[in-house]
């Protein structure tokens, strides 16, 4: 049937032209596949407690059952998500060493400080959600509501914590440096504290509190459009959704005043991220188009004069914008990297501007009808919402990661000097690649099946258990061999 | 300082022995619980135990990275580049581990049942034998000074690498089974009490013989830490040697369950202290010590901040959870059924 014909050679030409790579773009992809994907479930342990405890007070608060349920089922989807970050967020600790022995031989004791610190939280949140999800049933229900806080304040300073340290590659500071470049001394206050982190770390932040509400919001949604509109699944839309339409507009201020703190301090990231060939006034803001390697931009779509306006509003479209002209060329990314920063720019803030008109019109929505949008097209909208923010992280994401290049640490090392030399890189990169993509599959398969579990559950008692999931309280011996014989 | 911090590293170390090894050690007993049928009362004992757990031993894993990459960089950077098969296999390991594990539990098909659970069983087996590889590398003085890779292979297959191997794998399934017989007590098991009974003094006594040939293997292949043990580290090999011994005895009279579980632990506890005492104040035996190794003081006092604050705001939390595992449901239900 199938009329392929291999080619022998053609396939020593393919495996030979993947082992002709370098081991540095191999290990750069490993540590961008590894991150892409752990970067997907941070936001969910970081927001998703804030929004299981909304429920639960509401709850508590307005005996409203619809709400606690909602709380319980949320916390033991979290557990699932919660483990399968564990996991992934440990491989990321393996692979500095795997990948970048000599970056963290050089600047580990400085850029390892925040670490020490996501340690710490990462316990903590461990700690607390097990104890929130034990405590259905065993503490009282206002201490149970509590012991959820701590897993809220760890996931905010968490994520804090490891911002800080990507923050610290963008800009280094606090140690000093002996002849031979060893670090001598460390202000770990000022390694934390370094420039970049308070915008950087609050851009995170706040696209954890729109990733993880937009996704849980995307699956209400897509209940509400298939005529599951019961009270039940209009709750959990609208917590899920108010707090994202609180974090958008806000997001949208943070990443602003972001941007201008990058047009200020690191110009040469500015200049990819606006696409600006040469230093000038009146730079048009460009939408899509590419950067040639003559170092012309081709197509795309510029909107005269908004760069400049936008890079500081108090000099309008007389602001001077630093072109890549004016550093030297080795210093910056390369202009297949500048296209791909370019592009990322648009897309994140091209959804951006998306999921903020889709806020505004919920937001009007209850100001003038006193209820969420009703349109069809509203809620389809918002059922593509998780995924479109997911993209608009990752976007976001590898504008900060890519503008860097080729700096590890910036203007210090460079990625090619903190590599491995490990030729096995390339054996690693697929096993870790067709891995995650099991994991990842298996994943949502395993949420899907938990979901039309409970909701059998539902029908055929009505109750509430808390051993059916990974992660929670067993059931007595008893209990469990009477299920099992019950679904055998 | 630098005491400090190597002592929390040594702490660390000690604690995912006790802890995480337990949880690799009830994959073991997993692994070999048999078919379907004669395995799903074990398995269900084993499952129950590991759920409070959560990954979350992994933080030690990643603390005792933590202090590495931080406090003694560039030790760090030279195990990296020289062990990098073993600690490959070992990070992939964890992610099929915690996966496998989560993933059994969510799903009720017989079949699928069976994929995860092996996803979650047998890098039980594979993960603590490559950290134990890694233990031997570096005691056995393969892993050069310098930020520099040293010999990829022999470097993990050596006789102190295999011996690290074979009985970190022993210890796991001989604490998980020391533990598995109290949480089978509890649930009122008596048939598991006795199983993993049986099989906690099978371990003890491997484990025994395992660490007595070790010693043979250490005075050919790792001069600098057999001198150790058999001088400054002595005190603290005898000690182990006492623990275990009653704990074998506290095992087989089937007395004092509670009491085995401490007993074990430090037994486990005090062979890692004596590799630790035995290798001091080197952390890379012979090569670079700690005190050449270690970051300056700024960081080393950030290093102690944090793992302060750890023993002081998770440690009460931590016994908190494991009071709650304990406890029943309250009398009156907390939550209305909705």
């Amino acid at each position: 049937m199938w009329d392929i014909q291999v080619d022998d050679a053609s396939l020593v030409n393919l495996v030979e032209a993947v082992l002709a790579v370098d081991v540095v773009t191999w290990a750069r992809a490993q540590m961008a596949f590894t991150l892409a994907f752990h970067i997907i479930l941070v936001p969910l342990g970081v927001s998703w407690a804030a929004m299981t405890l909304i429920a639960n007070y509401r709850g508590l608060k307005h005996g409203d059952q619809n709400a606690l349920r909602l709380a319980q089922r949320w916390s033991k989807y979290m557990a699932v998500t919660f483990a399968v970050g564990a996991v992934t967020g440990t491989v990321l600790s393996f692979e500095f060493g795997l990948l970048w022995p000599n970056f963290m031989e050089q600047w580990g004791e400085a850029f390892g400080i925040p670490f020490a610190f996501e340690g710490l939280f990462f316990f903590t949140e461990a700690v607390f959600i097990a104890i929130y999800i034990f405590g259905w049933r065993r503490l009282k229900p206002w201490t149970h509501f509590w012991t959820g806080v701590p897993v809220v304040l760890a996931g905010i300073f968490g994520s804090i914590s490891v911002v800080a340290a990507n923050a610290w590659m963008q800009t280094p500071q606090g140690f000093t440096l002996d002849d031979s470049g060893s670090i001598t001394a460390v202000d770990p206050i000022a390694v934390i504290l370094n420039p970049s982190m308070p915008l950087q770390a609050a851009h995170m932040l706040f696209a954890a509190y729109m990733v993880g509400p937009f996704l849980v919001a995307s699956v209400y949604a897509v209940g509400l459009l298939r005529g599951k509109r019961d009270r039940y699944h209009r709750l959990g839309f609208i917590i899920a959704f108010t707090v994202a339409a609180i974090a958008t507009p806000i997001q949208l201020g943070v990443g602003d005043s972001l941007a201008r703190w990058v047009y200020d301090n690191q110009p040469m990231k500015f200049a990819a991220i606006e696409l600006v060939p040469e230093t000038a006034s009146d730079v048009p803001e460009t939408i899509l188009g590419q950067l040639t390697d003559a170092w012309t931009v081709e197509g795309g779509i510029p909107i005269p004069g908004l760069a400049s306006w936008l890079s500081d509003p108090s000099t309008g479209s007389a602001t001077v914008i630093q072109g890549l002209d004016s550093f030297p060329r080795k210093d910056l990314p390369t202009v297949r990297q500048i296209n791909i920063v370019h592009l990322s720019w648009d897309l994140m803030v091209g959804i951006g501007t998306l999921l903020f008109l889709l806020t505004l019109w919920y937001w009007a929505a209850w100001v003038f009808r006193k209820d969420m949008p009703k349109s069809r097209l509203f809620l389809w909208i918002a059922s593509a919402g998780g995924v479109l923010s997911i993209i608009a992280m990752e976007a976001g994401w590898i504008v900060t990661e890519v503008g860097r290049q080729p700096w590890i640490v910036y203007e210090l090392m460079l990625v090619e000097d903190a590599a491995t030399a490990n030729e096995g890189v390339v054996v690693t990169f697929f096993t870790v690649l067709a891995l995650y993509l099991a994991v990842g599959v298996t994943t949502i398969l395993v949420l899907r099946a938990m979901k039309r579990r409970f909701e059998r559950r539902e029908q055929a008692e009505d109750g509430f258990a808390e051993d059916d999931v990974p992660y929670g309280p067993s059931a007595p011996a008893s209990v469990a061999s009477s299920l099992e014989e019950g679904e055998g | 300082m630098t005491t400090v911090v190597a002592a929390a590293l040594l702490l660390a170390v000690i604690a995912y022995a006790v802890f995480g090894g337990a949880d690799f050690g009830a994959g073991f007993w997993d692994l070999f619980a048999g078919g379907d049928k004669r395995g799903a009362e074990p398995r269900r004992v084993i499952e129950r135990a590991i759920g409070p757990v959560w990954e979350g031993n992994h933080v030690w894993l990643i603390f005792i990275f933590v202090v590495l990459w931080t406090g003694f960089s560039e030790a760090y950077a030279s195990i990296w580049l020289t062990l990098f098969v073993p600690l490959t296999i070992a990070a992939l390991g964890i992610v099929l581990r915690g996966a496998g594990f989560a993933f059994r539990k969510a799903v009720t098909t017989t079949r699928y049942q069976r994929i995860f659970g092996g996803a979650f069983a047998i890098p039980s087996l594979i993960v603590p034998y490559c950290m134990g590889a890694v233990v031997g590398a570096v005691a056995s003085g393969r892993v050069p000074a310098g930020g520099i890779a040293g010999d990829p292979v022999d470097s993990w297959i050596n006789p102190t690498s295999i011996l690290g191997g074979i009985l970190a794998v022993t210890v796991a399934a001989y604490l998980a089974s020391v533990y598995l017989v109290v949480d089978a007590a509890r649930v009122g098991q008596e048939g598991m009490v006795d199983y993993f009974r049986r099989r906690a003094v099978v371990t003890a006594v491997v484990a025994g013989l395992v660490a007595g040939a070790g010693i043979f293997v250490l005075r050919e292949d790792a001069a600098y830490v057999f001198d150790g043990l058999t001088t400054r580290a002595l005190p603290i090999v005898i000690a182990s040697v006492l623990l275990g011994v009653i704990s074998l005895v506290m095992l087989m009279r089937r007395s004092h369950a509670h009491l085995t579980r401490v007993t074990a632990a430090l037994a486990v506890a005090t062979i890692v202290l004596s590799w630790g005492v035995a290798q001091w104040d080197f952390i890379l035996p012979e090569t670079l010590t700690l005190e050449q190794a270690s970051a300056p003081e700024g960081t080393l006092g950030a290093l102690i901040v944090a793992a302060v604050l750890v023993v002081v705001l998770v440690g009460p939390a931590f016994i908190w959870l494991y009071r709650l595992d304990q406890q029943g449901m309250l009398p009156e239900e907390s939550v209305e059924n909705a």
